[in-house]
């Protein structure tokens, strides 16, 4: 099996560190309870994909992708491919925007829930969900 | 960079429809929010959606032919410069979208004006028309990448529109933090699909990576790339175990955005779905790879069931809705599965007519909830009599739902039936007709509750206002309009399936 190779491991190691980063984040947000560290959790799982794009742009020896104003370029030079870092400029602020509004949102829920833990949150609103049972149930329901 | 004469033919405005569709409600909305008067936003809102619906049906009346306008932002030439390709597969999609947005925004006024407090009005129209943009972006443009960014302008707008339901019912706020963290963990999957496709082929352009894809179907990055971009779109579709966010969402939402979301925003991520699925990537890949037997076929089925089958013992009227939602999508997939020239149609008219139907009940909901207070079954008891006209158009909707002969929904449904005895697939067909007989279960309780039980408060409850009941009569009237004109609907989505199954080579001119 080549998976076991040393050359394996470290040619693909922006993968690895890729991977890693991914599912950190990935368990963050689904094993943790409390909303901010979920947001966290978000963030890291969004750079990871960030790191993934930039790596994937990057030839071994290559360089900024700059062209001479002259015109005069020489084509030994390598260049790195600019257009995965561009498309995750675009990305960043989206993952901007996404966890701003994600805090926005937390400020509300604390506001109104007074926690931002999710075991507290599904305790307050299970309680609600019982209250409109048996207001249904006094009222004649006919299910 | 040496320079290039770019050969710039004269271009009329009607050249220039396919930016203009996106650019309207784009620069509408920060329009709203410069100007900050609560009066000036919503006619600028209606004027910028009602011209889009306009662009949007000269759109389709190019391409309903089998034609295709490809438009080049800043005169760059695809494969490297974006570009926006309009065909019937999504000039349909523009019409349903901005047709819905035309409708709901007059409905909207006094239901939003009922459901928020003022001072947030004006900003909801700005976030309406953004998450309008962002889905017409999504649907137009032919960029993959560009699908990405239009996704999370409609998706960071929904979550938002989403959270103003909390003056109501604090919940939406959960509701909609769960989306955020759903739709983001979607969003991003998609885009890690796109890294690996990219890696793939060096392109983002769809017809380009289509012609680059083929060939490469053993490639494991382009499998992963598939399964990526299949899972991130599966949360925004909500395909059956990954709708978890939805049934809150909708239920939580103020009226009028349930009623655009419902109606649009799972329609377009099917059509994505679709585009991927058949353009990027060519049936000959689907046909090898078995993804649609293990993935589709079970959880379009399991959707149909469980979701129908939940539906019934709701007590909320508009959470019965959205999983009713849920269950509808399963027939939507269920056409994709078949993989065939009709069930490919039956899935496109059934994301026009589900649109059209789901419209007209939520908006129904939002009177009931604008008269009653709520939409508990044990509010609207008896709103039959109180607000006949409201109810009428409610159960035309509901009937529209089951796929009752004469109405929208029976048309699609039909087809779909065809599409699978077409394959010989006899005891799915059995399945889709035991399904809608649990969508009769659920209407028919509606119907009970409306019409026959006792209204359980003695207050006196109006008809809505007029302008809602409009909009609201104008989405039953297209249930039943469209139902017995089949030439439109038909017409595109034969137009649209043939487009699609070409694979690339429908994309190209």
């Amino acid at each position: 099996m080549h998976f076991f190779t040393s050359e394996f491991f470290f040619g693909h190691i922006n993968y690895w560190l890729f991977i890693v980063l991914m599912m950190t984040g990935l368990y963050i947000v689904i094993g943790k309870g409390n909303l901010v560290k979920k947001i966290v959790g978000l963030n890291v799982f969004q750079t990871s994909v960030f790191m993934f794009y930039i790596s994937m742009g990057k030839i071994s020896g290559g360089t900024a992708p700059i062209f001479p104003l002259d015109g005069k370029y020489n084509p030994e030079i390598a260049y790195s491919n600019p257009l995965p870092h561009v498309l995750i400029l675009t990305a960043i602020v989206v993952g901007i925007a996404t966890t701003s509004l994600g805090l926005a949102l937390i400020i509300r829920i604390r506001e109104e829930y007074h926690c931002i833990e999710e075991e507290e949150i599904t305790v307050i609103e299970d309680a609600v969900f019982r209250r409109e049972y048996l207001q249904a149930k006094s009222q004649g329901e006919t299910l | 960079m040496a320079t290039q004469t770019v050969h710039h033919t004269a271009m009329t405005l009607s050249d220039h429809l396919p930016i203009l569709q996106i650019l309207i409600p784009f620069i509408a909305a920060p329009l709203i929010v410069f100007i900050g008067q609560r009066k000036l936003a919503w006619p600028i809102a209606f004027i910028a959606s009602a011209t889009s619906f306009v662009i949007a049906c000269l759109l389709l009346s190019k391409v309903i032919g089998g034609s295709v306008i490809s438009y080049q932002i800043g005169g760059w030439a695809p494969p490297l410069g974006i570009e926006y390709r309009v065909d019937a597969a999504n000039a349909f999609v523009l019409f349903l979208v901005t047709g819905i947005a035309t409708l709901v925004l007059p409905y909207a006024r006094q239901s939003v004006g009922s459901e928020m407090p003022h001072q947030t009005q004006t900003l909801f129209y700005a976030l309406f028309l953004l998450c309008m943009t962002g889905l017409l972006g999504v649907t137009i443009t032919a960029d993959a990448f560009n699908v990405f960014v239009f996704l999370e302008i409609s998706s960071l707008s929904t979550y938002v529109l989403i959270a103003q339901g909390s003056y109501r019912d604090k919940r939406a706020l959960t509701a909609a933090f769960n989306y955020l963290i759903m739709g983001t963990i979607g969003a991003t999957f998609f885009v890690i699909g796109l890294g690996f496709l990219y890696m793939a082929t060096g392109t983002l352009n769809m017809a380009d990576l289509a012609d680059k894809l083929t060939g490469q179907y053993e490639s494991r990055t382009v499998r992963a790339g598939f399964a990526f971009i299949l899972v991130g779109m599966g949360l925004k579709v909500a395909i059956f175990p990954l709708h978890f966010w939805l049934p809150n969402a909708y239920t939580y939402a103020p009226s009028a955005v349930t009623t655009f979301l419902a109606a649009t925003a799972t329609k377009v991520a099917i059509y994505v779905l679709l585009r991927f699925v058949f353009s990027v990537f060519q049936p000959a890949f689907l046909a090898e790879t078995s993804t649609l037997e293990i993935i589709f076929y079970p959880f379009a089925l399991l959707a149909m069931f469980a979701a129908s089958f939940t539906a019934i013992f709701q007590r909320d009227l508009k959470r019965m809705l959205a999983y009713s939602s849920i269950a509808q999508i399963g027939y939507m997939l269920l056409g994709i599965a078949l993989l065939s020239e009709t069930g490919l149609m039956a899935t496109i008219i059934h994301l026009f007519n589900h649109g059209i139907t789901k419209a007209a009940l939520f908006m129904g909901v939002g009177a009931y909830v604008l008269r009653s207070g709520s939409s508990f079954y044990v509010q609207i008891q008896g709103l039959g009599k109180t607000m006949p006209w409201t109810s009428a158009a409610v159960v035309i909707g509901g009937l529209s739902l089951i796929g009752v002969p004469g109405t929208a929904g029976f048309l699609s449904k039909w087809l779909l039936v065809q599409a699978a005895l077409e394959q010989g697939y006899w005891p799915i067909s059995m399945l889709i007709v035991a399904s809608s007989l649990l969508a009769v279960m659920y209407v028919w309780r509606l119907v009970e509750t409306l019409y026959l039980s006792t209204p359980s408060s003695e207050q006196t409850i109006q008809e809505a206002p007029l302008s809602m009941l409009l909009p609201l009569w104008a989405m039953a009237l297209a249930c039943i309009y469209f139902g017995f004109e089949t030439d439109i609907t038909l017409g595109a989505a034969k137009a649209a399936a043939q487009a699609l199954l070409a694979g690339s080579s429908g994309m190209m001119n």
